[in-house]
């Protein structure tokens, strides 16, 4: 969650809000959004992560609610979630295989 | 059956084509997120963690078969395949798109379904008994004065902007299954020395972050008087309520803060200007609906072949052990068709469930069908010769589970699997729980058990009234489980304590174990149930084996 959270290269971030017209998860990525979150563009400077939340913002008839949400840079690069709830905003529910789960997949196939 | 089409099909068409074009307005930039909020919440749509998610309002628990079919044509057509019963008697959607939701509307309006007001800070879906008008301990049938509250808090002018939510629960049985003493008003029906009908008031109750059982604010109010009484209590809250502070908004901190003798010396004041204006028309809508709720043909006939199906099939044996209520009328029973099989998602049922249980209804059960605050389906009026076909039916498309008030039937909120708020998931703590004391083949043995789990502190699990309430957190950014004991929601309402410091997720099931083991080796007989044994030895014994380095 932002909450408190500067980003920083130890502390990284990526930009999320909700779809407006389908309600999916979204992250932002060159100034568009992106259904993958593998595809997000991590934030590591405070001073752009903050003009490209005020740029995601002003997408109010694309986007619901953007945020930063903390991040880490994974071993391949890609950003992977610090906490829990971005986590299963990246995945879908626990107890069937609907949301971002099957959508990832069916997109790889 | 009352069937709401008539009075209501115009005006919910109206209002589905208002929100078409606020959707409109939404996707072409006219309207911001900030002004659109508020519109889509009035109709039951929030933006959930992966999705859009719709409340539908189902009237006190009601509903026909026709209805359920609708919500069946939802699931399949607009959602993926299911819908969530709430502990509110409501069903939710999970996974509309705001672009549908227009059309969903349109599908509810055919049978006089709609989701207004089961969001914002208005009267939301009065709730009842869900054996109202079969339990055999009845008073009266709640369900008339449900309707009448129903049609007269819809819209209601002057109770769109309250300080916050308001919930009304009534209750008919001497024995109360609504829970009344957990709502912001409680209604339960009994006579008075006279033997006149009226109400015994409550006020002030809620869950949430400061749970609160409410209080009587009137011994005994006539029939007549309900709608200028409540109108009046809506009215005193209204204008005392909190309005700077969201958490000490409700009803119940007005009358904690206040005290409940100051909040009845102006109910009282405003309830006498309000029922001089009443001009009986309230009364005259009331005996209609009595006639409209009038009981069922019910058959006056042998209960055929029950008992000895009972004596060949342990298993439905087993069923209409827990699964069926006393019903009112001889060779009658109320069948509570469980929505919490091995594996399942408390609550949630499929399209194609939700198409059985209405044929079934049809078939079986009078055409009457129940949503309970337990997330479970009752079948409220079915007569006892047609029950082991019933069940045949229902254990085809494994709906037969005979755990009705057992350990598995747990009630669930949908938890951070789905909810923005949640704190933590509720949902596989739930199938944990249940599968482990199905693995352990202890059910039947530890017998009547409530365990409520909610997933974050506004408790839309109830986890307050549980024997074992389970409350999801984030501890430090992990999901954390605080445990509370001796709640209770269906016999004397008690609001469970605190046991201590919280377990990790994979902690609780063996906590709760440990808990269980202790009740079956204090308990007197197997006939004391645990809540029976908690109110006998306290807290301490089970406090104990929940922390066992303490003891």
């Amino acid at each position: 969650m932002s909450k408190g959270f500067t980003p920083s290269a130890a502390t990284p971030a990526v930009i999320t809000a909700n779809d407006l017209r389908m309600g999916h998860c979204v992250w932002m990525q060159d100034g568009g959004w992106t259904s993958d979150p593998r595809e997000a563009q991590l934030y590591e400077d405070e001073a752009i992560a903050e003009i490209a939340l005020l740029e995601a913002i002003a997408q109010g008839n694309i986007v619901v609610g953007p945020y930063l949400a903390e991040a880490r840079r994974g071993a391949d690069g890609r950003p992977e979630p610090t906490h829990f709830r971005e986590a299963f905003r990246r995945r879908g529910p626990s107890n069937y295989f609907h949301g971002k789960q099957a959508d990832l997949e069916a997109s790889n196939v | 059956m009352f069937d709401a089409r008539p009075q209501h099909n115009e005006y919910l068409r109206h209002r589905s084509a208002q929100f078409r074009s606020q959707v409109e307005r939404r996707l072409n930039g006219s309207l911001t997120e900030d002004e659109f909020r508020p519109l889509r919440l009035m109709n039951g749509v929030y933006l959930q963690l992966h999705a859009y998610m719709l409340r539908v309002a189902i009237p006190y628990g009601t509903i026909s078969p026709d209805q359920m079919r609708t919500l069946a044509l939802l699931a399949s057509k607009w959602d993926k395949g299911y819908g969530h019963w709430t502990t509110r008697q409501n069903i939710q959607f999970n996974w509309p798109k705001l672009v549908d939701i227009p059309d969903m509307l349109d599908a509810l309006a055919d049978v006089g379904l709609h989701a207004i007001q089961t969001s914002g800070n208005t009267i939301r879906n009065v709730t009842t008994d869900a054996f109202a008008g079969a339990a055999a301990d009845e008073v009266t049938d709640p369900r008339p004065y449900a309707e009448l509250l129903r049609q007269w808090s819809t819209d209601h002018g002057e109770f769109q902007f309250l300080p916050r939510k308001f919930k009304i629960a009534i209750s008919g049985g001497k024995q109360d299954r609504a829970v009344i003493a957990a709502h912001d008003i409680g209604l339960r029906l009994v006579t008075n020395d006279a033997g006149e009908l009226g109400f015994q008031v409550w006020i002030g109750g809620g869950l949430g972050r400061t749970p609160l059982l409410g209080k009587v604010v009137r011994e005994f109010l006539p029939e007549a008087d309900l709608l200028p009484y409540v109108e009046a209590i809506i009215s005193t809250y209204n204008l005392a309520g909190r309005r700077d502070n969201k958490y000490k908004a409700r009803i119940k901190i007005t009358v904690a803060e206040r005290g409940l003798d100051v909040m009845r010396e102006e109910i009282e004041a405003e309830f006498l200007n309000r029922r001089a204006v009443f001009t009986g028309v309230d009364q005259a809508l009331l005996n209609d609906l009595k006639n409209v709720y009038a009981p069922p043909a019910f058959r006056d006939a042998p209960e055929g072949d029950y008992e000895a199906q009972r004596a060949r099939h342990p298993a439905f044996r087993s069923w209409t052990d827990t699964n069926l209520l006393a019903h009112r009328v001889a060779g009658y029973a109320s069948v509570t068709v469980t929505f919490k099989a091995p594996g399942q998602t408390p609550g949630d049922a499929s399209a194609e469930q939700m198409l059985l249980l209405a044929d079934l209804a049809e078939r079986f059960g009078h055409s009457d069908l129940r949503i309970a605050h337990d997330q479970n389906v009752v079948l409220p009026h079915v007569h006892k010769s047609d029950l082991y076909a019933l069940y045949e039916a229902l254990r085809e498309a494994g709906l037969a589970t005979a755990n009705a008030g057992l350990i598995s039937d747990i009630i669930a909120c949908p938890g951070m699997d789905y909810c923005a708020l949640a704190t933590a998931r509720s949902i596989p703590v739930a199938q944990d729980i249940a599968d482990h004391f199905r693995a352990r083949g202890l059910e039947d043995e530890i017998g009547k058990f409530n365990i409520r789990i909610s997933g974050c502190i506004n408790a839309c699990g109830h986890h307050h009234l549980g024997h074992i309430g389970i409350l999801g957190l984030d501890r430090a950014g992990v999901e954390n489980y605080q445990i509370t004991l001796g709640g209770d929601g269906y016999d004397i309402p008690a609001i469970g304590e605190r046991a201590g410091a919280g377990f990790p997720g994979e902690e609780v099931v063996p906590a709760i174990d440990r808990v269980i083991d202790a009740y079956l080796e204090l308990r007197e007989s197997p006939d004391e149930r645990f809540i029976d044994t908690y109110r006998r030895l306290g807290v301490a014994p089970f406090k104990a084996a929940l922390y066992p380095a303490n003891a």
